[in-house]
């Protein structure tokens, strides 16, 4: 108890300041995801045959290691925050993507051509009927994201874009198991308090009138 | 108003869908497009509102071009109602049935406004328009989605099979109040299904086709007499060319028209005379114009007995009546299903006719299972 209070006492500003850089990188890196892979991901269900493709070449880039990326991005971009923010964002795309290619794909047939035959424009059906039927989806896809990107992130402090990575690293080089508790417990709880927060944001965007087939299809 | 001109539609592998379809359709018509599935009737119809692009000919509405308009403005002239119904789950039922008037900018008041007309026409409380679609039953689900399709007031309104995933009740009486919507509003309506009773309930004309082609395009009464080829008369069935026989064609025909009535003046007292006399047990309540009013029985007289009033305070108005010119081959199933004894016949005005009984239905059912070609004999 003594030793966690010195430490707060010695590092609590630096435990501070990291947490904000942590929660700083992710949050860019899963807001471009979000702009960047949800119109993607409505555009592609406009366009079958690319879809296919572009899903598994984002998949594929999936699966490049974490830290292999972001070695990459080191002579491209150099070290720092940027690259950094680059890497996590590429990591947040795929789940957004594919979930909402497939939520607004998936939608029934029957109220796709409704939209159309009422004479909306691709415009309106997006905006009045893909979107918001689909919300639930993509939100799952971006929580998803969001929860990975807050784990991934510690990485980023190996190519100097600071966040709670710092500690662990210095705990690791340092043989302090302390310092690596004071990263790895926040960035724990800051994923969880995500998650908690994103499930109760996807609650809220989802409209009313089917929010309560949803609670009956999968209770909680 | 809607004109096919050669219309051919050739899906992607040659597959022939329609083919070479010209039709003329005429204002406040009610088309019904029938056949066996993949004749290309849902292909026909969609190819109106450019769902589906024709391959070859042109199909004009209101004598333009549908391919010189707009896709949008063309889809939102003209109402659609789709078979799964294909309301939006995320939105009230006040936004759905709004939603066209909504693309096409009318202020909201109004929307709010047409909403109410609107749910006010099929009788439902206005309380739905706040509700969701998955709160409604699946009959009241597509009387919203026929509303939907109203809205922005089209004259032209395309259907495809809206009746077919309900049960024979609803659908039944859906129907019922279609047809009479259709005929106040006087819309123009395009209706696809593979019913063929739903066709002769509900069309004026109706277009039989097959592989694409037209087979046949008559109104009901010429089909059923004279069904064009051996696939029009199997299409039509054995049963329904018994029951169309010219000899037996209206309520009309069949009817008691010496029905025993009372003035609605009369004291209650002074109809158990006659209700001894005539050995009956209920009488059908007129006016001096022998317009149509109720019908009091014995257990209604009974409880007023003893109390001096008139037999319109007692009688009971709120009953199932039918028009003397509506065809037989309509009417037998739903008077038989009301469950009553018997039925009174009005005309249009309303004014009492005569009077179908249970006895008289059954007689004709007979008729018409053992096909015996002699007059049916009247109670």
């Amino acid at each position: 108890m003594d030793q966690m209070m010195t430490f707060f006492s010695d590092y609590g500003d630096q435990l501070l300041f990291k947490t904000w850089e942590h929660l700083y990188i992710s949050f860019i890196a899963i807001a471009l995801g979000i702009i960047v892979a949800v119109p993607s991901g409505v555009l592609l269900t406009r366009a079958p045959k690319l879809a296919n493709g572009i899903m598994a070449l984002v998949g594929v880039l999936q699966t490049f290691p974490t830290l292999a990326v972001l070695a990459f991005f080191i002579p491209l971009i150099g070290i720092g925050k940027v690259p950094a923010i680059i890497a996590l964002f590429i990591y947040s795309l795929l789940p957004i993507l594919r979930n909402t290619y497939t939520g607004v794909k998936d939608l029934d047939e029957n109220l796709k051509e409704a939209g159309r035959g009422m004479g909306m424009t691709v415009k309106e059906q997006i905006m009045h009927v893909e979107l918001p039927l689909a919300i639930p989806i993509i939100m799952a896809g971006i929580r998803m994201s969001a929860v990975y990107l807050i784990g991934w992130a510690t990485l980023a402090a190996y190519i100097g874009a600071g966040g709670l990575g710092d500690f662990i690293f210095d705990g690791l080089n340092l043989f302090k198991p302390e310092f690596i508790l004071a990263g790895a417990i926040p960035t724990t709880l800051i994923a969880i308090i995500l998650d908690f927060l994103f499930g109760r944001l996807e609650v809220a965007l989802t409209p009313k009138g089917i929010r309560d087939k949803n609670a009956t299809k999968n209770p909680a | 108003m809607l004109k096919f001109e050669n219309v051919t539609k050739v899906y992607k592998g040659g597959n022939k869908a329609v083919d070479n379809i010209n039709l003329e359709i005429n204002r406040g018509e009610f088309v019904a497009f029938i056949g066996p599935s993949g004749c290309g009737k849902t292909t026909t119809m969609k190819m109106v509102n450019r769902l589906i692009e024709t391959t070859e000919g042109n199909i004009y509405v209101d004598g333009k071009n549908i391919n010189e308009v707009d896709v949008v403005e063309l889809r939102r002239s003209i109402g659609y109602v789709i078979q799964q119904i294909g309301l939006f789950p995320h939105m009230t039922i006040r936004e759905n049935i709004a939603l066209v008037s909504k693309l096409l900018k009318t202020p909201l008041d109004e929307r709010n406004k047409r909403a109410e007309e609107l749910i006010d026409l099929v009788s439902m409380d206005r309380s739905y328009l706040d509700r969701y679609p998955g709160e409604l039953s699946g009959g009241q689900q597509q009387r919203i989605g026929v509303l939907r399709a109203l809205a922005a007031d089209p004259p032209l309104i395309l259907m495809d099979e809206p009746f077919g995933a309900l049960d024979p009740i609803t659908r039944d009486a859906l129907q019922d109040e279609f047809k009479d919507l259709q005929q106040r509003l006087g819309k123009t309506i395009v209706f696809v299904t593979h019913d063929m009773d739903e066709a002769i309930k509900l069309a004026d004309r109706i277009v039989i086709l097959r592989d694409g082609e037209i087979v046949q395009v008559g109104t009901p009464d010429e089909i059923l007499r004279t069904p064009a080829n051996e696939f029009v008369e199997e299409f039509i069935g054995e049963e329904r060319l018994i029951t169309s026989r010219p000899s037996l064609e209206t309520v009309g025909q069949i009817m008691n028209d010496s029905p025993i009535t009372v003035h609605e003046d009369v004291d209650i007292s002074e109809t158990i005379k006659t209700l001894i006399d005539r050995k009956i047990d209920s009488l059908l309540v007129v006016d001096d114009d022998n317009y149509f009013k109720g019908f009091i029985d014995i257990e209604i007289i009974n409880r007023y007995r003893k109390e001096n009033v008139k037999v319109k305070e007692a009688m009971v108005t709120d009953i199932f009546t039918v028009k003397e010119d509506r065809l037989l081959r309509d009417v037998v199933r739903r008077i038989l299903r009301q469950g009553t004894r018997y039925v009174p016949v009005i005309d249009d005005e309303g004014k009492l006719r005569g009077i179908v009984t249970r006895a008289s239905l059954a007689n004709i059912v007979y008729d018409s299972i053992w096909g015996e070609d002699e007059d049916v004999v009247l109670q």
